[in-house]
C-alpha cells in the first residue's frame, strides 16, 4: 500500500523559547569572560608574586591578606589558582584548536570526497573513539615525557576524532546541496568548493561543539596534571595543586578546595554556555 | 535482524583490530629502550640482549605487530615490569574490582537520574526543572578526583560514618574468609552468603560508587530530559492527551520507553568513561581494581600494563556498544524490524 | 454536543484562527474547509483546550462543559470518553513502544470503563481484525492505524468525533474505507462529526454544514448543499475549481 503524506500545516505549536534557557547560557558566558579575563590579568590581579615561597607563613588559612589562604611553602594560594588557570585554559585552547583543525579537515574530506576514503577515514575515527579520552591521554602521557605540551598532544590525539565526525556529516549534506553541485558541475575545482561551500557550513556546529567540550578538556587536562602526567613543577595547574594539597585536606581544607572549586566553576561555565549554544542553533531542541 | 546482527559484529571486530594495532604502536612510541626499562639501568649488556630477545625488539615492526596479535590471542598479554606478574593474571584481579565499582556506580546513576530527568521534564522551565539542570551541569563538571577526596575528608576522616579506604575490612580474610568464584567480593559474599564480608564491602563501596555516579547521574537525568521532552511533542503525545490522560502519565507510560532509547545508548558511553573516571577514584580511595593498577603502573612506567589496562577498557567499551545495540532492540519494537 | 461563540487564537502577537460561531449538534456532521495554515487545525484542537502555549478567549462548551473556564481535571473528563480524535497522520499518531491493545485499556482503564469484550466489539465495529490489539503501531497500516483511532473513540463511547484531516495520509481506496466507517457509525450511534479537511469532494459526501476558512477567519458558511452548490465567497469558488 502506497501512502501519501501530506506536508504538516504550517501553523506550529511551536513553544517560544524559555526566557530560562537564555539567562542560563549568559550566565555561563559571563563566568567565562570573568574567568578568561581573572587569569588574563593574573600579574596585575594576583596579591603576590607567583611562585614566591614563603616559608614562615605556611598553611595559613584564608585571612583579609591571603583570601585563599596559603599552602605548605607558603605560596598564596589565590595567586596561584590565577595563575593556574592560565595554564589550563592554555591546554584548552590549544588542544581544542588542534583536535578541530585534524578533526574538521579529515571530516570535510571524508563527508565531500566520500566513497572510500570517507570509509577509511570514518573507520579510523570509530577506532580513536573507542578509547576513553582519559585512557588513551594516559597511555600516551606514560610513553611521552610528562609535560603540559604531552599532555596537550595526549588530549589532542583524542579529541579529534569528535570534530571530524561531526564535519563529515556536515560536509556530506552539504555537498549534496544544488548549489554545490551547480559549482562542481561548472568545473569549479574540488579545493574550491570545500573552501567556499563546504568549510563555512561547517564552522557553526564546530564552534558548538568547542564550547561543548571545553569543560571536558579541561577536567581531563586536570586529571592528567593530577596523576603526575601533565604539568609539573613549579608550574601552576589546577589538577597538580589539588595532588600536591591532598593530604592536607583535613587539617588545610583551603589547600585543596579553592584549586578544585576553580575547575568546577571553569568547567561549569563552559558546558552551561555549550549547551546554551547547542539549544539556539539546534531547532529540534528548542522546546528546552 | 540477523544481518544487522553480522554486519554490526563485523564493524567491532574491526575496531578492536584497529585498537589493538593503535595499542601497539603507541607502546612503541616509547623513548628509551623498553629492554632497559625491564632489565634495568644497571643491567649488563647480556642481560639487555637476552631481554631484546625476550620481547623480540630485533624483529622487524610488521613481525613484531603480528606477534603481538598473536601472544593477545593465545592470552599472553605480556609482564608486567613492576609486579612481575602476567599482565593478564594482575587484570583478572583487577577488572572484577573495577566492575563492582562501577557496576554499582552505574545503576546507582540509572536509579537516580531517570525519574529525575522525569521530574525534570514533568516541570520544565518551572523549579524543579531548573534546578535538576543546574545540579546535573555541576555533577558533569566536577572534577572527580577532587570530589573523592571532598568526600572522603568530610564522610570518612571528620565525620566517620563510612570507611576511608580499600574494598572491606582486610582483618575479614582472617575471621571469615571469602570463597572466590566471579572474583567480583560483593557478588562472592552474596553467593557464598559471607554477610561480614558483603556489608563491609557494601560500606566500603557507599563513597566511592557515589562519586563514580556523579557524572553518569548528571549525562542521564539530562538525556532522559531532552529525550522526553521531544518525545513528549510528537504527535502520539497528542493523541494522548485528546484521550484524557494526565502529563504525567504521558510521560511515564507513553514517552519513557522510546525516550530510553538514547539514553540507553548514552550508559553504554558513560560506563567506559565511567571507568577511566574510575581510576582517579580508585586511586583516591585504595580501591583495589584497574585503575590503582594502572596509577601504580605509571608511576613505575610499567608500559606492558598499561598496554593491557588500554587494551582492555577500550575492547569492553566496544563490547558494552554491541550490548546497547542489541538491547535497543529489546525496548524498541522499531529496532528489530532494521 | 459543541458550541463555539467568538473564538480567537492567538499565538504571541500573531491571531491564528477566529471563529465568531460553530456549532455541531448530535448525529450532524459539520466541516471545516480550507488550506493549509488557514486556523482549521488549531480550531479543532483549541475545543479540547490541547493548543498549548496559545492564547485562547471567547466562549467555548463542549459536551457541556467550559473549555476555557473548566480545571484541567475536568476537561480530561470529556478529553477521550466523550469527544474524541482522529489525527492526520495514522501512525505518527500511535505511541511507538505500546501495543494497540495496551493503549486502549489503559483509555479505558484511565476513564474508569473496560473490559476485553469493549475492546474486541469496538475493533470490529471498524472491521478490523482483533489481533490487531496485539501489534505495534509500525506494523499496522496507515488505514489500519486510522480505523484503530475511531475505535479507540468507539470503545471509549464518545459523542463527538474530531477529526483532522483523517483522510489526506491515505492512498484513495483506503481514503473510501476510512469515510465509509465514519457515516455507518454516524447512521448507527449517533455520532456528531467535526471534520477538517482540505478536500471538499470528501466535504460533499459526509458534511451537513460547511465552514470556509482562509487566513484564520471564517469567509462562508451554511448547509454544505448550498455552499458548495452557489458559493458566495470568491475563496470557496477558487477551491471548487481546484477540484478535478
Amino acid at each position: 500500500m502506497t501512502e501519501t503524506r501530506v506536508a504538516e500545516e504550517p501553523v506550529r505549536l511551536r513553544r517560544t523559547l524559555p526566557k530560562v534557557t537564555d539567562r542560563f547560557a549568559a550566565a555561563g558566558a559571563v563566568l567565562i569572560v570573568v574567568i578568561l579575563l581573572a587569569t588574563i590579568l593574573a600579574p596585575w590581579l594576583a596579591p603576590y608574586p607567583v611562585d614566591r615561597l614563603d616559608l614562615v607563613h605556611t598553611l595559613l588559612p584564608p585571612s583579609g591578606a591571603h583570601w585563599f589562604g596559603t599552602d605548605k611553602v607558603g605560596r598564596d594560594v589565590l595567586t596561584q589558582v590565577l595563575y593556574g588557570g592560565r595554564t589550563s585554559l592554555t591546554i584548552a585552547v590549544a588542544v581544542l584548536a588542534m583536535s578541530a583543525a585534524v578533526g574538521v579537515t579529515l571530516g570535510v574530506v571524508a563527508g565531500y570526497a566520500g566513497g572510500w576514503l570517507r570509509d577509511v577515514i570514518m573507520r579510523v575515527t570509530d577506532v580513536f573513539l573507542a578509547f576513553p579520552a582519559l585512557l588513551l591521554s594516559l597511555a600516551l602521557a606514560v610513553v611521552l615525557e610528562p609535560s603540559v605540551t604531552t599532555a596537550i598532544v595526549a588530549i589532542a590525539v583524542t579529541w579529534w576524532p569528535w570534530y571530524a565526525r561531526l564535519a563529515a556529516s556536515v560536509a556530506a549534506s552539504i555537498s549534496t546541496r544544488s548549489y554545490v553541485d551547480a559549482a562542481r558541475c561548472l568545473g569549479v575545482p574540488a579545493p574550491m568548493i570545500i573552501l567556499r561551500h563546504v568549510l563555512p557550513n561547517s564552522l557553526t556546529p564546530v564552534l558548538v561543539q568547542i564550547s561543548l567540550d571545553a569543560g571536558g578538556v579541561i577536567l581531563t587536562a586536570a586529571a592528567l596534571s593530577y596523576l603526575g602526567l601533565g604539568a609539573q613543577e613549579p608550574t601552576a595547574e589546577w589538577g597538580l595543586m589539588v595532588e600536591q594539597g591532598q593530604t592536607l585536606f583535613t587539617t588545610n581544607w583551603w589547600v585543596v578546595t579553592f584549586p578544585g572549586l576553580a575547575i568546577l566553576v571553569t568547567a561549569f561555565a563552559f558546558n552551561v554556555l555549550g549547551e546554551g549554544l547547542r539549544n539556539a542553533l539546534d531547532p529540534r531542541r528548542v522546546v528546552k | 535482524m540477523p544481518r544487522y546482527l553480522v554486519r554490526r559484529l563485523g564493524q567491532a571486530v574491526l575496531v578492536v583490530a584497529g585498537v589493538i594495532v593503535l595499542t601497539f604502536a603507541i607502546m612503541r612510541l616509547v623513548p628509551g629502550d623498553p629492554a632497559v626499562a625491564f632489565a634495568g639501568p644497571k643491567a649488563t649488556p647480556e642481560e639487555l640482549a637476552a631481554a631484546r630477545l625476550r620481547f623480540g625488539l630485533d624483529d622487524a615492526i610488521p613481525v613484531q605487530l603480528w606477534n603481538y596479535i598473536r601472544d593477545l590471542v593465545t592470552g599472553d598479554w605480556g609482564t608486567s615490569l613492576r609486579t612481575r606478574q602476567p599482565v593478564r593474571d594482575d587484570l583478572l584481579l583487577a577488572f572484577p574490582a573495577s566492575l563492582e565499582l562501577v557496576g554499582t556506580a552505574l545503576l546507582l546513576a540509572i536509579a537516580v537520574g531517570i525519574p529525575v530527568g522525569v521530574l525534570a521534564a514533568r516541570y520544565k522551565t518551572k523549579f524543579p526543572d531548573f534546578g535538576v539542570r543546574i545540579t546535573s551541569m555541576l555533577a558533569v563538571s566536577v572534577p572527580v578526583f577532587w570530589l573523592a577526596l571532598a568526600l572522603q575528608t568530610v564522610f570518612a576522616s571528620n565525620l566517620g560514618w563510612f570507611p576511608i579506604a580499600g574494598e572491606y575490612d582486610s582483618a575479614l580474610d582472617t575471621t571469615s574468609p571469602l570463597t572466590l568464584w566471579t572474583n567480583i567480593t560483593i557478588v562472592d559474599a552474596l553467593i557464598t552468603g559471607n554477610w561480614p564480608i558483603f556489608t563491609s564491602t557494601l560500606e566500603h563501596l557507599v563513597l566511592p560508587a557515589v562519586v563514580v555516579a556523579a557524572y553518569p547521574t548528571g549525562v542521564i537525568a539530562q538525556m532522559t530530559r531532552a529525550a522526553l521532552i521531544e518525545e513528549s511533542g510528537q504527535d502520539h503525545a497528542r493523541l494522548e492527551r485528546a484521550l484524557g490522560f494526565g502529563e504525567t502519565s504521558i510521560l511515564t507510560r507513553f514517552a519513557l520507553r522510546p525516550a530510553l532509547n538514547p539514553v540507553l545508548s548514552l550508559i553504554a558511553l558513560v560506563f567506559a568513561y565511567a571507568i577511566v573516571n574510575g581510576f582517579l577514584v580508585e586511586a583516591v580511595f585504595n580501591w583495589p581494581g584497574l585503575g590503582r593498577y594502572a596509577v601504580q603502573s605509571i608511576s613505575n612506567r610499567d608500559t606492558p600494563a598499561i598496554a593491557g589496562v588500554t587494551l582492555l577498557v577500550a575492547v569492553v567499551y566496544v563490547l558494552a556498544n554491541l550490548v546497547v545495540d542489541l538491547l535497543q532492540g529489546v525496548v524498541d519494537p522499531r529496532a528489530r524490524a532494521r | 454536543m459543541i458550541e463555539v461563540r467568538d473564538l480567537q487564537v492567538r499565538y504571541g502577537e500573531r491571531l491564528v484562527a477566529a471563529v465568531p460561531e460553530l456549532d455541531v449538534r448530535e448525529g450532524e456532521c459539520v466541516a471545516i474547509v480550507g488550506e493549509s495554515g488557514s486556523g482549521k487545525s488549531t480550531t479543532l484542537l483549541s475545543l479540547l483546550g490541547l493548543t498549548e502555549g496559545a492564547h485562547v478567549s471567547g466562549n467555548i462548551r463542549v459536551c457541556g462543559v467550559d473549555v476555557l473556564q473548566a480545571p484541567e481535571r475536568r476537561l480530561r473528563e470529556i478529553r477521550g470518553a466523550r469527544v474524541a480524535l482522529v489525527m492526520q497522520s495514522p501512525q505518527a499518531a500511535l505511541s511507538p513502544t505500546t501495543r494497540l491493545g495496551t493503549l486502549m485499556r489503559r483509555a479505558l482503564k484511565l476513564h474508569g470503563l473496560g473490559a476485553d469484550r469493549v475492546m474486541v466489539e469496538a475493533v470490529e465495529a471498524v472491521m478490523l481484525d482483533p489481533g490487531i490489539l496485539r501489534r505495534y503501531p509500525h506494523e499496522i497500516s496507515g488505514g489500519q492505524a486510522q480505523r484503530f483511532a475511531i475505535a479507540l473513540a468507539i470503545a471509549l463511547g464518545a459523542e463527538v468525533i474530531l477529526a483532522d484531516e483523517p483522510t489526506s495520509a491515505l492512498d484513495v481506496t483506503v481514503q473510501a474505507e476510512v469515510v465509509g466507517v465514519l457515516r455507518r457509525l454516524r447512521e448507527e450511534r449517533g455520532l456528531a462529526l467535526l471534520l477538517v479537511s482540505h478536500d471538499l469532494a470528501l466535504v460533499s459526501t459526509i458534511a451537513d454544514r460547511v465552514l470556509v476558512m482562509k487566513d484564520g477567519a471564517v469567509v462562508e458558511s451554511g448547509p454544505a448543499a448550498e455552499v458548495l452548490a452557489a458559493p458566495s465567497h470568491p475563496y470557496t469558488r477558487e477551491l471548487l475549481e481546484a477540484l478535478p
